[in-house]
């Protein structure tokens, strides 16, 4: 009886040390898969992206297939409305995440608003853009860049709220309470003091909005819509990288998707360095 | 932050108020989208909606689940950083890059050797052999599923990371310590103190492959009807949008038509995200 228990607790073991075996081996082929993707992408990226590189990308304006183009209305109208989304959309994320953190903590209120602030953070981009569509195109009469610039921002505005929030509730109350302690009225504490304690992260967040932004499409479509002309002015249609790449992605010619290609690299590049310098300057304040 | 949400809701809302009152309820299981004779339903795009993303979580979540486990498991330390970082870059990347290198990397393949190879080997399969039908153009709702998993791939990986870590070292430990396995310890211990937070990510991964536009329009091969087949083009929320806007006239019932499945997809993700959001918020607060 000893001896056939024995045999099958041996057998128990190696039966549980075969599954652990197994499973382990597919989690790494899991985490193998993960990485092939990405070096697929990112290789195709390069490959493609770098055979159409030169300097007539960022010399020449889009044009009509046939004619040596390049992209430079689409990187400065990507460059524009970013900028101008950014700058929208960071004051009020920032003040609305200043509220969340300072002002509204445990409220009903800021519980509502942090929530939505959360839905808005994954709502599906498209929909900001039919929003924007709805509520600006249609009112003013056509497609603007200052409509894509603002779907923009109210893409930025949602990130700035999380990452100030955050950064925020990490400042120790003690801070706080020498600021007040010291006779400083509660703004002067929070520009003065919370601020500072928390500008990396606050940057950070910041870096992460526009490198998310630089690279948006579907909510452009329905604003700003595209431009293969030359144009500076914000209350006319614009050229964008995404917006280019998907024109021309989807087009018959070459040279345009060759372009689209390139363009592609550039974003990609941009957008990975944004995320790439966030983690330095998060790395940099916590020293 | 609440007027923007409310304006956001009521804006789609009245924008889609027409189709609403032209076609009543039955736009959302009408599988009519016939621009020509102006009539316009929205099954076939919640329809691709749905089946798109449940295939990407079908995908993505095992994957994901590996890749945590061997992150907060099984890589050695100094591996762990790079692996974490790769994997959250790629969640950085544009969407329309995971689009394009789909359309001119993925769809070629798929088309012309793997789509094929299944069909051949599944002919006789009762279900297999219904959904791996068709001609093989290599774009469809398969492939949509596969971009929308490698999309929400990281965004599951890196949640499920995040939540394993928080797991306290002495619960482990004390399973190590009665002579559990790797797999033991997670699956008796770090997955029944994580499950709903586990739950809240893969959430978040389905909300943001419900709303992926660029990618998906891309590969899915817009056709507005229901097949059964997993190979044939069809259609989502997101894609329609896209693809049809521009053809679409100011004030038009078609426009109208539009903003209506704007705002089925809102309530869709608003739904999706709002469990989500509760399933994780569980957690900081536990």
């Amino acid at each position: 009886m000893a001896v056939y228990s024995a045999t099958r607790d041996a057998g128990l073991a190696r039966r549980r040390k075969v599954t652990d075996q197994v499973i382990k081996v597919l989690c790494v082929v899991a985490t193998v898969i993960g990485l092939f993707f990405l070096a697929w992408i990112l290789f195709t990226l390069f490959w493609r992206g770098f055979a159409g590189l030169n300097l007539q990308v960022f010399t020449e304006i889009t044009r009509p297939p046939g004619q040596p183009g390049g992209l430079l209305n689409a990187i400065v109208g990507t460059l524009i409305q970013t900028a101008v989304g950014t700058a929208v959309g960071t004051p009020i994320g920032m003040m609305v995440g200043t509220y969340l953190a300072e002002y509204a903590r445990g409220s009903a209120l800021g519980n509502a608003v942090r929530f939505v602030s959360d839905i808005l953070l994954s709502a599906p981009s498209i929909l900001i853009g039919l929003f924007v569509y709805v509520l600006i195109v249609l009112n003013t009469g056509g497609f603007s860049a200052w409509a894509g610039s603002i779907a923009l921002a109210i893409i930025v505005i949602p990130i700035v709220v999380r990452t100030t929030e955050d950064m925020l509730r990490l400042i120790p109350d003690t801070l706080r309470e020498a600021a007040i302690g010291l006779g400083a009225p509660k703004w002067k504490m929070i520009t003065f003091v919370c601020y500072r304690a928390a500008r990396e992260g606050i940057i950070t967040g910041i870096m992460l909005a526009v490198a998310r932004v630089a690279g948006e499409t579907a909510p452009l479509i329905f604003t700003s819509l595209g431009n293969l002309n030359w144009s500076l002015n914000m209350n006319a249609p614009m050229a964008s990288l995404p917006i280019t790449i998907y024109q021309y992605a989807g087009s018959a010619f070459q040279e345009w998707i060759e372009l689209a290609w390139v363009g592609a690299l550039l974003i990609t590049v941009g957008v990975l360095t944004l995320n790439v310098m966030a983690r330095y300057v998060v790395r940099g304040g916590a020293k | 932050m609440l007027v923007l949400l409310g304006a956001i809701i009521i804006m789609l809302f009245l924008g889609g108020f027409q189709a609403f009152s032209t076609f009543g309820i039955g736009f959302i299981w009408s599988d009519i989208w016939d621009p020509v004779s102006d009539e316009y339903g929205a099954l076939v795009p919640i329809f691709g909606t749905l089946l798109t993303s449940i295939l990407a979580l079908i995908m993505a979540v095992p994957i994901a689940f590996g890749i945590a486990f061997y992150l907060t498991e099984l890589a050695p330390d100094w591996f762990r950083r790079p692996v974490g970082i790769a994997v959250e870059l790629l969640a950085a990347v544009p969407s329309i890059i995971y689009g394009m290198w789909g359309f001119f990397e993925l769809v070629p393949i798929l088309g012309q050797d793997i789509m094929p190879l299944l069909q051949d080997n599944t002919l006789d399969w009762p279900i297999f052999g219904t959904i791996f039908s068709g001609p093989t153009f290599g774009t469809g709702v398969l492939t949509a599923g596969i971009i929308l998993a490698i999309m929400i791939l990281p965004f599951i990986a890196a949640t499920m990371r995040d939540v394993f870590m928080q797991v306290p070292a002495i619960y482990k430990e004390s399973a190590y310590g009665l002579g559990a396995t790797t797999w033991e310890v997670v699956r008796n211990v770090v997955i029944p103190y994580t499950r709903s937070s586990v739950v809240g990510g893969i959430m978040l991964g389905l909300g943001r492959a419900l709303g992926e536009t660029m990618a998906v329009t891309f590969v899915i091969g817009n056709a507005n009807r229901l097949s059964a087949s997993l190979f044939a083009p069809g259609n989502t929320i997101a894609s329609l949008v896209a693809l049809e806007f521009p053809e679409a006239q100011t004030g038009s019932l078609k426009l109208s038509a539009l903003l209506a499945i704007g705002f089925i997809l809102f309530v869709i993700s608003f739904i999706v995200l709002a469990i989500s959001r509760y399933l994780l918020r569980a957690r900081v607060k536990g």
